[in-house]
Parts: C-alpha cells; structure tokens; sequence
C-alpha cells in the first residue's frame, strides 16, 4: 500500500524542467509536420500544374489519332501511348523473369560470399544514370544492327528493371518466415518444390508488388529510349524499326517552338503520370492485406 | 544457456550412464533390451561450426512408443530431435560424428537423400504453421501432392483419414475449403500434425507442440498423441514436465549436450538415479 502512494506521487508530480520537455517535444513535432509539408507541397504543385495546363488538351482525338505534321492544329499521341505500353511489355519481359530468377538465387540459394558481391552489384546498377543504360545499349544493339529499333528500347528498360526487381523479390522471399521452409522439408518435399510452391507462393503479392513499382519506374524515363527506340510520329509496324513513346513524345514536343505542341506536351504529361499513378494506385491495393502469418 | 547462466548449484556431472555397466567388448546402450528399436543411435555428436552441441549421445528409441526429451533451454533437445530427421542441415557450418539408424539404416550414409529421410520421419514445430496461401484441405494432401501423388480417391480418402486421426474432422468437415489459417491456434496445430501425418512417416518428430497452446488445446494435442502412438514412434520435445510425465512412455534427459538420463517415465519422474535428473524434475534448476 505504501509503496503504492509512493509511486502514485512520484507519477503526478511533475519533475522540475517538465515545462521544458514539453516545449521541445512540440517544437521537434512542430519540424517533422513542416518537412511533411514540404515534401508534399511539390507533389500537389505538379499536379496541379499538370491538371490545369493539361486537362484541357485530352480529348478522344488526343487517345486515337497520329501527331498532326508541323503547323496543322489538332492531332493526337495515340502512337506514343501504345509504344510505351510496348516497350513496357518488352522490359518486362526482360526484366521481370531475370529479376524474380535472380531474387528468388539471393533468397534461397546463394552463399553468403556470392550474395554480397551480387547484391553489392546491383545496389550499384540500381544507381546508374539512365541515359548511361541508352548509351549501352546504342553500342550493344543499335550499332550492329545500323537502326534504331524497339527492340532497342525494350531492352535499354528490361536491363534497368532487373536490379529493381531482383532486389524487390528477395527482400520479399526473405520475408516469408523460415518456418513454413522447414514444415515442407518435413514433409519430404523436394527443396525446387518447396521454393516455387510455397515461398515464392507465399511471397506472390510483394513480388506482383515490386514488379509493378519497377514497371513505373522505367514508365517515366526519356533518357534511356533518346538513343534506342528515337521515337516515331507514325505507327510502328516493325518492331526492328523505331518506335514512338510518351516520354520522347513529350520531350520533344515540350522544346518545340509550337503553342499547339507545347498544350499537347502537358496532356502528354498528364497521361504518363495517370498511367504510372494508376500502377501505383494498384499496387497500394493489392499489397493492402499484405501478411505471412 | 538459462540454465548456463543461473547461480543455482548443480551437482556435478555423474559419470555417464554406460559407465556403470562397462561391458568393454559391446558398451550397453541406454534403452537396450525395450522391444522394437525404431531409432538405434551411437555416440552421435554435433557441431555448429565450434561449438559442440551435442556430446556422443547414445540411445535407443523405442517402436511405437512416445519417447519424451526433456532438459532446460539450450540443452541439445532441439538439436537431437532436428538430427533425427536431418532438419539441422539446414543451418551453415553444421557437422556430425557417429552413428544414427533407423530400423537398422544408417540414415547420414552418403547414399541416403535426406528428403527421404524427411519422408520417413515427419515434424511438428512449436509455432504452427499451415500454409499460409493453402486451404485446410490443401495443406494436409500438399505433401502427398508435391510428391507426386494424383489419384483422387486416393487423396481424398487420405484427407478424412488424416483428419479424423488427427481429431480434426468434425470441426473442419464443412469448411475443407477455407483458408488454413481461418483456424484457431489448437486447431491449426492438429491440422499441422494431419499434413505430417498425411504421408504416412514412420516417425513423428513434435517439437515442444503444445508450447503456444492453451490448456485446453493442449489437453486435445495430448489425447491425440495418445492415440497416435498405435501407429507411429513419437518423439517429443518438451519444456513442460507434467506433460513429458502424460504422454511419454519413456523419457530421456539431456542437460549440457548429453545424455544424462533415459528410462521409462516412471523411473525418471519418480526415481531418478542422477542427482541432477532428480535435481531438474523436481524443480530446483531449469
């Protein structure tokens, strides 16, 4: 009982420089709220911007028809939303059975020595500039072939997935706990089996998950398609042949010196974000109920 | 390692068990002479890299009996029951020294794939873990399907077998097709042991499987046990004395990496001959 007031008044109490404390842990709050704003208010700017300077061009004609030639008005990016789409089917067919393949090495198989120097290696691939990628690839795959092609761009995007997607998946498959790994070799499953069947199972969500992130990446750059897929203001027939793309699209429409081009860069905009918005709006949907246990 | 740590005085380390009866042309093993031997192992020690886990343990564990391993934290208990089924060489920098059999098949002999092992002599964890993205009804056939086996009525007829033997049937008989983890936490156990039970091992490996149960659950995994016993050797691994003394037939206990004790329940609970058995059953340390 004594020892009980003792504590009940040592508790209600307030210890000398409490007023003190008190103001340092508003103020410390006060500057985490402020650099929350900061973060967000480019965000909602963006937006913004985009929105007011893009919403007015995006009309039907701007989904279905080809660039108009220079000086006509009107027109459209059609070409250049289904050659992103492409290029996007490309990288990631490149892109995401290297990557998972590799992840799914990092996670199950790989010695603790090999593991480093390739994790070491694609935490450095992860930050090489992009338009390093393009350069690589004009050498690997435009040189010899004296086009610049789809194919081309495709893969400049598939190579800069493979480290996101690769480290996404192991962390992933690092996740699924060690228990239901050792409940299947209990049961006299082989261990190829367990790895397919039950963690990468388990893992699927994230590792849908660090696709789709991977794919909104790449969705966005311009540097690695200059020297690859160069863009095109007509269909692309042949995939050995340029190709147009949003990002190149709106490049070079944003440096032209038309009114009209310069609106229809802003839709341009406006739709790569929406796509890339739109991955990451499902990503956050399906990684929602995201657990293991 | 608790125990490790603790001030309590512990008598020091008896002489080992074979001591006593030194035959010098065949050593008596502990547990010779019980009837059917299911697991005849000889002066079997294991490392994790320097560290000696387990020191020439020799026992025999019984046919169709519940062999119970009691002994405080960071004893080898584990370790031992892992090695049975070749589980431990999951874990890097492991080795091994001596002899394991089962029914005569020396199971670290090179020609043995150790999934086969696993085959034979199934395991029950102490966390239960039913696949997460399975039904209750794909959990318990996955062993058998992952191995190859397609006959449906085959399956099926395993599925209700697995289930009844594992108490589990009349609780889950309508939602066979619900997630395994709808379940509750005794449930899921009971479905964790139908799964290892599904593929017909002759061993069942229960690492300290009642630990994260409630009293009541416990009291059900128990029954089971009871029951299961008629068809299959049991090892159990337990923290929990009363619960080494209910289910087991024989006990073995093992303190510091060895074996220091392995008699028929009764004997080890009531009458010890090891002071520090007799030390640790009746509570004064681990």
């Amino acid at each position: 009982m004594n020892s009980a007031t003792t504590t009940a008044t040592l508790l209600h109490t307030a210890p000398s420089g409490h007023a003190w404390r008190k103001f340092k842990s508003r103020a410390m709050s006060g500057l985490m709220l402020l650099s929350n704003i900061a973060v967000m208010t480019p965000l909602f700017l963006v937006l913004y911007f985009l929105i007011h300077e893009g919403a007015s061009s995006i009309d039907w004609h701007f989904f279905t028809q080809l660039p108009k030639p220079t000086g006509e008005v009107g027109g459209g990016m059609a070409n250049a939303i289904v050659g992103s789409l492409i290029l996007l089917g490309m990288a990631a067919c490149l892109g995401v059975p290297m990557g998972v393949l590799g992840g799914i090495y990092l996670a199950e198989y790989g010695t603790e020595r090999a593991n480093y120097w390739i994790r070491y290696a694609a935490d450095v691939l992860n930050g090489i500039p992009s338009i390093v990628w393009g350069m690589v690839v004009y050498i690997l795959l435009v040189v010899p072939f004296k086009t610049f092609s789809a194919y081309a761009g495709g893969v400049a995007l598939g190579l800069m997935m493979i480290p996101l997607v690769m480290r996404t998946t192991e962390e992933m498959l690092l996740l699924v706990p060690q228990g239901y790994r050792e409940a299947a070799l209990a049961l006299g499953i082989p261990r190829w089996k367990i790895v397919i069947v039950i963690v990468v199972r388990t893992a699927m969500k994230g590792i849908i998950t660090g696709v789709l992130v991977a794919l909104a990446r790449v969705a966005g750059e311009t540097a690695p398609l200059l020297f690859t897929a160069l863009g095109n203001n007509f269909w692309n027939r042949n995939l050995g042949e340029p190709i147009a793309a949003l990002p190149l699209q709106i490049f070079s429409y944003a440096i032209s010196p038309y009114d009209d081009w310069h609106r229809q860069a802003w839709a341009g905009a406006l739709v790569l974000l929406g796509i890339i918005l739109s991955l990451n709006i499902f990503v956050r949907i399906i990684s929602r109920d995201r657990k293991f246990t | 390692m608790n125990a490790m740590a603790e001030p309590v005085s512990i008598p020091p380390p008896a002489p080992p068990v074979t001591a006593n009866f030194a035959v010098p042309a065949a050593p008596t093993v502990p547990g010779e002479g019980i009837g059917e031997v299911a697991f005849d192992i000889r002066n079997f020690s294991l490392w994790y890299s320097a560290h000696q886990a387990l020191h020439e343990i020799s026992i025999q564990i019984p046919s169709k009996k519940v062999t119970a391993i009691i002994g405080p934290s960071g004893c080898g208990k584990s370790t031992f029951l892992r090695a049975l089924n070749r589980m431990h060489e999951l874990s890097p920098g492991v080795r091994i020294g001596g002899d394991l059999r089962l029914y005569g098949e020396d199971l670290y002999s090179a020609k043995v794939d150790a999934t086969l092992v696993r085959r034979r002599v199934g395991m029950v964890f102490q966390k239960s873990n039913p696949f997460p993205t399975m039904t209750i009804e794909e959990n318990v056939l996955c062993g058998l399907r992952l191995n190859g086996v397609n006959d449906r009525k085959l399956l099926r007829d395993r599925l209700e077998e697995s289930l009844r033997m594992s108490a589990l049937w009349d609780e889950v008989k309508d939602h066979l097709y619900r997630p395994g983890t709808s379940l509750s936490g005794g449930q899921q156990q009971r479905l964790c042991i139908a799964r290892a039970i599904a593929v017909r091992p002759e061993v069942l490996l229960l690492d300290e499987p009642c630990s994260a149960l409630d009293p009541i659950a416990t009291a059900k995994v128990e029954e089971l046990i009871h029951e299961l016993k008629k068809d299959y050797t049991i090892v159990i691994v337990t923290h929990n004395m009363q619960q080494a003394a209910r289910v087991s037939d024989r006990t073995a206990f093992f303190y510091m990496g060895k074996l220091i004790e392995y008699a028929e329940t009764r004997a080890i609970f009531m009458n010890p001959s090891n002071p520090q058995t007799e030390a640790y059953v009746s509570g004064r340390f681990g």
